[in-house]
Formats: structure tokens, sequence, C-alpha cells
């Protein structure tokens, strides 16, 4: 459906529209999800399937050099005269297996050992499937002495290492794979080349090829390398943080954590009353104000715009220029003031000489921060509503006018149908970015006010995320910290998956080129 | 038809006045809205200013005007000085407890200078990868981006800090540099975006006249770009200069390695609050200050930016 079919609705006909497209909506999204999730593992089914197949058609229709260098990297290229290249991927296949046999190995050994090992807050407990090696035999009640005597040990592993590096070696290992392929096809190319009565391209020209066909190796290299360091290695170490029971109980060296399954997610979601109970509450409060956070700046946003785009006021730049720059300030700093301000004993009770508990109450604290929220935010959609409002196409209102069309008809006929249709995906986009809204939550309450029944750490403003970080910072109980993290996830991944097939932006990219 | 000619004038006097009105009516709203807008901004200035100490309640203009808390930021009050062999060495009680505010402020200058020089051209180098050359992987690698870019940013704090410490980063300003900029490359669609618009008849020019792709990139492309470049480097400059959340992790504890966001939270905590508050404004008002001219600036390109992908679709 068009833009323009649509604005030639009526009223109710539109609102009946968007009910209608809404839920509509709902199951062609949960389809697109699934569609999307089986594309993908049909692609990677597909490319592993035909790698494997050109792997052996390469190696049947392959000379002796190129076979060889199936299990010698370099010797197809080296016999084919391309030496240097040669070179380079037999120095990378001795590279590796020192790599694994000096450090990888030891650590995938490691990671998982059938130790036995005693929790410190269940003596009797006795577990095994640790990460890492204990270095002393003990007895089951035999604690007290037990921790001493690892203390004392300097062989005892850190499950922190060997986790870690055992998420390096793999990575490497996928690394490595990736040369390895790399080089039978080279090996397999050059042979080709020669047969065809060519001479295969030398180190020079060869390396010459990045700045120009393979330019986009050189340049994503650095980018991605730093990506794999400081970004994926971290996250796949943390998603196996949750199915480990790391926190400030097992985390020195000498307490080893171990393997737990499923076990912190069972507890997140049903097993452990008390932080099911913290989770769903959270959970809850996250999603209502996302909604409220959204809603509330979307619609004061457009109010604010409408009011300085309006055809009569004068100082158009003055005013925007007002609101921009209390959005300039650093956010801890207006938020920090914020926080004084609506302090127990701040200047607002002072003015309004009463005792309101603006922060330090849940229901009240809950409305603070959403208010607060639209101070913050307010600026910040009047702004891009403004941009869309400069792009709307004056015909549509030109043509509204010759059909008679007073001021107000051309408002809800034209530009409030056009400002919805286009920022849709915008509102989608600050729902998701809500639910991780870290800065106003963290600042103005920190979570607080706390209450009897929650989890330890969590408290009655607390977002997910702001959870998150206290678990992490304060509490130290990282295994619960990355269940939250992976669930977070999950909702942003949907919430953004369905702007991604809402927004046609990222179908038209061609369209410039 | 005279009796309609006059409704219309009617209608049209009637409407003037309408319209008279309503347009007061909104600069009220406006005049209003802008008051609850300044009013904290105004407050945190005045208060920088304020002579007492302790967060005033009682006026809202300071009673007592100075300039000593701007002082008393770069001013290591109560320290012995070097300089002066009678000054005692004393044992500070709590309320006379310094913050280091000018390495702080250092501090925070380095890591965002580093951050915005290697982010500005890693976002530039990808965002040039994805536009405008074609190779196999570039599909799935944009879906793996945007997969990866959905994880909580600091998620996997805990995992980043502990790769610090082992590759000996720990609590070092550089694994800020590093955290910040490391992830840049995930932040390359505005940027695509602005890569996107350039005729591609450009690249093509070039390459009949034997250019590389690396030629293009450096002598065509990039000088054509010069206000993404100016929107990214002030975006990747923007992020390190306020974050709180890595600081307040990675540097726990060692004030010295502070940036002015951990810094100026330290400040308000409460044993120090009331001491501190005045000094806390001047030190916010100072990083303020050159942030507010920047973005003012780039308010042109921010607009660009945001709105960017909704106008295209």
């Amino acid at each position: 459906m068009d833009y323009l079919d649509y604005v030639q609705m009526t009223r109710g006909q539109q609102i009946s529209y968007k009910i209608k497209s809404f839920f509509t909506g709902i199951p062609n999204a949960i389809k697109t999800i699934f569609l999307y999730i089986g594309y993908f593992f049909k692609s990677v089914f597909l490319f592993i399937a035909n790698g494997f197949k050109y792997y052996g058609l390469r190696f049947t229709q392959g000379d002796g050099a190129t076979k060889a260098s199936y299990i010698i990297m370099g010797a197809g290229n080296i016999a084919h005269k391309q030496v240097m290249k040669g070179i380079v991927f037999l120095a990378c296949e001795v590279a590796y297996i020192m790599f694994m046999v000096n450090f990888g190995l030891t650590y995938v050994s490691k990671i998982y050992s059938r130790g036995v090992h005693v929790d410190p807050k269940n003596p009797d407990l006795v577990v095994d499937g640790v990460v890492g090696n204990v270095p002393i035999e003990y007895e089951k009640d035999d604690f007290f002495g037990l921790s001493d005597k690892i203390a004392n040990a300097d062989t005892a592993d850190d499950s922190n290492k060997v986790l870690l590096f055992f998420v390096l070696t793999l990575m490497v290992t996928i690394a490595f794979f990736a040369v390895y392929i790399a080089n039978t096809k080279s090996a397999f190319a050059t042979m080709e080349t020669i047969r065809e009565g060519k001479r295969p391209l030398s180190f020079v020209d060869e390396m010459k090829t990045f700045l120009d066909e393979r330019y986009h190796i050189t340049l994503l290299t650095l980018p991605i390398l730093l990506l794999m360091v400081f970004n994926i290695l971290p996250i796949i170490f943390t998603i196996f943080m949750a199915f480990t029971n790391y926190d400030k109980d097992h985390n020195a060296f000498n307490r080893l954590y171990w393997w737990v399954g499923f076990q912190n997610f069972a507890d997140v979601f049903y097993n452990n009353a008390e932080k099911s109970y913290t989770f769903g509450k959270v959970l809850l409060w996250t999603l209502v104000w996302a909604v409220f956070a959204t809603f509330s700046n979307y619609i004061l946003g457009i109010v604010l715009a409408l009011l300085i785009n309006k055809k009569d006021i004068k100082a158009k730049g003055f005013w925007r220029t007002m609101f921009v720059i209390t959005s300039a300030v650093p956010q801890f700093v207006t938020l920090l003031v914020m926080r004084l301000i609506l302090d127990d004993k701040g200047i607002m009770n002072a003015i309004l000489h009463t005792n309101i508990p603006f922060l330090s109450e849940t229901g009240w604290a809950r409305v603070s921060v959403i208010i607060v929220n639209m101070w913050i935010g307010i600026p910040y959609t009047m702004l891009s509503v403004s941009g869309i409002l400069m792009n709307i196409p004056e015909d549509l209102y030109e043509s509204a006018r010759i059909d008679g069309a007073n001021a107000v008809q051309q408002f809800t006929k034209i530009t409030l149908p056009y400002i919805s249709f286009v920022m849709t995906p915008y509102l989608i986009s600050t729902f998701v970015g809500n639910i991780n809204n870290f800065n106003v939550i963290y600042f103005l309450t920190g979570g607080k006010p706390g209450a009897v029944d929650y989890h330890s750490g969590a408290g009655t403003t607390d977002l997910l995320v702001t959870w998150l970080y206290t678990l992490t910072v304060s509490e130290a109980d990282y295994k619960l910290a990355s269940v939250i993290g992976i669930i977070v996830f999950v909702l942003c991944a949907t919430g953004s998956l369905i702007t991604f097939n809402m927004s046609k932006a990222t179908k038209n990219e061609e369209e410039f080129s | 038809m005279t009796t309609k000619q006059t409704n219309v004038g009617t209608m049209q006097a009637g409407y003037g006045q309408q319209r008279k009105i309503a347009n007061i009516a909104a600069y009220i709203v406006l005049a209003v809205m802008v008051v609850i807008w300044i009013f904290p901004i105004v407050w945190l200035v005045l208060q920088s200013f304020n002579g007492k100490k302790g967060v005033s309640l009682n006026t809202f203009f300071p009673e007592v005007w100075t300039f000593d808390n701007y002082i008393k930021l770069f001013r290591q009050e109560g320290l012995s000085d070097p300089m002066d062999p009678n000054s005692p060495m004393v044992v500070l009680p709590l309320e006379k407890m310094t913050f280091p505010y000018g390495r702080w402020l250092l501090n925070t200058f380095i890591v965002a200078v580093f951050s915005c020089l290697i982010s500005t051209l890693i976002i530039l180098m990808v965002s040039y990868a994805l536009s405008r050359l074609r190779f196999k992987s570039r599909k799935m690698l944009m879906n793996f981006g945007l997969i990866l870019g959905m994880f909580p940013g600091f998620m996997s704090m805990a995992a980043i800090y502990n790769i610090m410490e082992i590759i000996g980063l720990g609590k070092q300003l550089f694994s800020l540099v590093i955290v910040y900029s490391s992830g840049a490359g995930l932040g390359y669609q505005i940027a695509k975006g602005f890569f996107d618009t350039i005729p591609r008849s450009l690249d093509e020019a070039a390459k009949i006249d034997g250019a590389t792709r690396n030629q293009i990139f450096w002598i065509i492309i990039l000088p054509l770009s010069k206000p993404i470049i100016v929107y990214t480097a002030l975006t990747t400059f923007l992020g390190p200069w306020a974050d709180y959340v890595f600081v307040s992790y990675f540097m726990k504890g060692d004030d010295e390695k502070f940036t002015v966001a951990m810094g100026l939270y330290e400040m308000l905590k409460p044993e120090t609050m009331n001491e501190w508050f005045t000094v806390f404004c001047a030190g916010a008002v100072l990083i303020a200050v050159p942030i507010t001219i920047l973005f003012t600036i780039m308010q042109r390109f921010y607009v660009a930016g945001v709105t960017g992908g909704a106008v295209k679709g």
C-alpha cells in the first residue's frame, strides 16, 4: 500500500488500517524471523557443502604438488614458481602448529577437566567438570584445610584464563582453517595458470593486487582483527560464562568455577524464586519504561517541532538552538544536576514547599525518570522531525489548497500521516534504544529505591541493562550478568529485525550508484 | 453572490484574528518550554559561581559571587607545596580531600583524541570498502555486523578487562582507547550512506585513467567527503568524552586514571557532596562549554545524519 492510498482514506479507515496492519503484521514478523533464521542455516549449510565439494574436486583434479599442499601448505605454490607465496603459507602452518603445541592444546585439554572441586558455600557438594585443574588431592569433609592448601599451590589453574585462552585457540583455529582453504585454492589456481601456458603472478605483483582488486582485504583486515579480539572474543567468553558458576565466590585463581549447564537460565526463569521474581519485575518495568519513554518523546517531540516550524513563528533558529544547547551538555552532567534538583532535600521541593520523594519512592521515581527522560530526549526528536517536515513535498499542500482544504485539514490529512509513515522505523529503533537506556536510569536513581523482595543489586527503577551493570561492577555476579546480557540481546535482536524488515532504506542501497 | 462574498470576508477577518491568538499561544508555550529546558543549565552555571558551600536551596542566585570554585578545581588544596619548605605535611580529613581535576581533564582529552583518530580512520575504511567495493563476503559481513551490534555494549565488559590485564594494559589509559575504537568498525552505516551517494562514474573515470582502488580512495573520494569526516570525527570524539560505564569499571579505585565523567560522579558521592558541590558545578561547566560549542556547530551535520536513513526510504 502506497503512502498516497493511505492519505486518501478517511480518518476512521486510517485508524482501523493501522490497528489491522499491526495485528496482521505480528504473524508476518514472526514468519520473517523464522524465514530469516531458516535462510541463515540454509546458506551456512550450502556454504559448507559447496566448500567440501570444491575441496574434494580440487584434490582429485590437482597434480602431485597440489595434492601435496593439502598436507604441506604452500607446496603447490612453491612447485609452480610462486616460491614466496608458498613460503608464506608454509610459515603460517608452522606457526599454527607451534601455537597449538606450546599453547592452544593445553587450554583445550583443560576446558573440561574432570577434576573434582568443593563449592566453598556448600562443603558437602562435590562437582566435576571443572574449568582448569585442581592440583591437590583432598578429603571431602576437609573443607577448611582444602582452601589453605589450594591457596598455597602455585600450580592451580585460573579458570578465567583457561576459558579465555580456549576461546582464543578456537578463533585462531578458525582463522587458520580459512588460510588453509585459501592455500588449496591458490595451489589449484596456479596449477591451472601454468597448464594454460601463462606465467603465474610474481610475489610483488600479487602484493600489488592488495591495493586494487583485493583492496577490500587491505581495508578490512585491521578493523576485523580489532573486532575479533576486543568484541567477538569477549562476547563468546561472556556467553560461555552464562553456563558456568562464575561469581565472587568462584573467581580468584585458587577458586575454580565449573560448568553448570542451563542452571543459570533455569534460575532466572523459574527455578530460583527470588531471582525469577526479580527478573520478571525488572523485565516488566523495562518494557513499560521503553513504551512510555519512546511515545512520550515521540509525541511531544513532534508537537515541539510543529510549533517551531509553524509558518508564522519567527526566529526559528533561535528556538531550535535553545533546545539543542540542553542536549549538547554531556548527559552525565545534566542528569546529575537533575538528580540534585529532584533530591528529597533538593531545590524542587524547596520551590514547591513540599516533601515529595521524587527519586526515593518507587512510584514517584518511575514517573520522575520518564519525565526527566522527556527533558533529555525531546530536543533530539524535535531535530529529526524538523528534518522530515522540511522534506514533505510542497505540491501535496498545494493540491490540497486547490481542493479547498483548510489548515487543520492539511495538518491531519498530510502532515500527521506523513510523519507517522516515515517515522515508524525510527520509532522502533528508539524503542530498542530505550531498552538499553543506561544513562538516564543510572545517573538519576542508580536503580534505586531498593526492594526487600528483590534479588541483591536490583532496585525498582532498574532496567535490565543497569541491573547488568550493577551485577558486573558491584556484585561481581558474572554468571547472572551474562544471562541478563543474552536476554537483552534476544529482545533487541527481535526488535531490530522487525525494524530491518520494515525499513526500505536498506533495500534501496544501490539506487544512487 | 454578494452575501457569499461578505461571508468569505468576515470569515477571513475571523480567521486572521484566530491566527493571531494561535500565534501568541504558540509563543507563550515555546517560551515556557524554553524556560523549563534552560532552567537546570542556568542553575548549574550560577551555582558554579556560588561562594557558599553545599547545595543552596533558598536562593536561585548565589548570595556571594566568587570565582574560587574554578581555581579550586586545579589546586591541590591541603597538600604540602613542594616549593615551600615550611608547608606542613598533613593527613587530610575527608572534607579536605582533593580531586585531581586537571589530571582528569588531561586524561579525558588524551583518550578522546586518540579514540577519535583511530575510530575515524577505521570507520572511513570500513564504510568505503562496504559502500564502493564489491566482493563475495560483503553482504555476509554487513549482516554479521548488524547482529554483533545488538549485544549490549558493556555486556562483555568483565571479559574485556580480563583480556586487558593479560596483555598488560590493566588500569592503563590506552586500554580505554582500545575499547572505544575497536568497536568503531560496527558504526559504519552513516558514513556508508554518504559514500553511497557519491556518483560511481567518478570511480570509473579514474579507473580508466589507470588509478588503483587505493588511489581512488585517498585522492578522489576522501577529499569529497569532508562533511562526513567532520561528522564522524566529532561523534567519535564526543563518545569517549562523556563515557562513564567503561571508565568506572576499568579504573575503579585509581583516581589518577579517571576521566572527567567518572571523577565528577565521584565528587557527588554522599560523603563529599556537601563540600564539593559548587566545585562539581564548575567542573561540569568547564567540560560542557567546549562540547556545547562543537555541538552547535555540527547541528546541521547531526540533522543530516539522523534523518538520512528515514528520508531515503
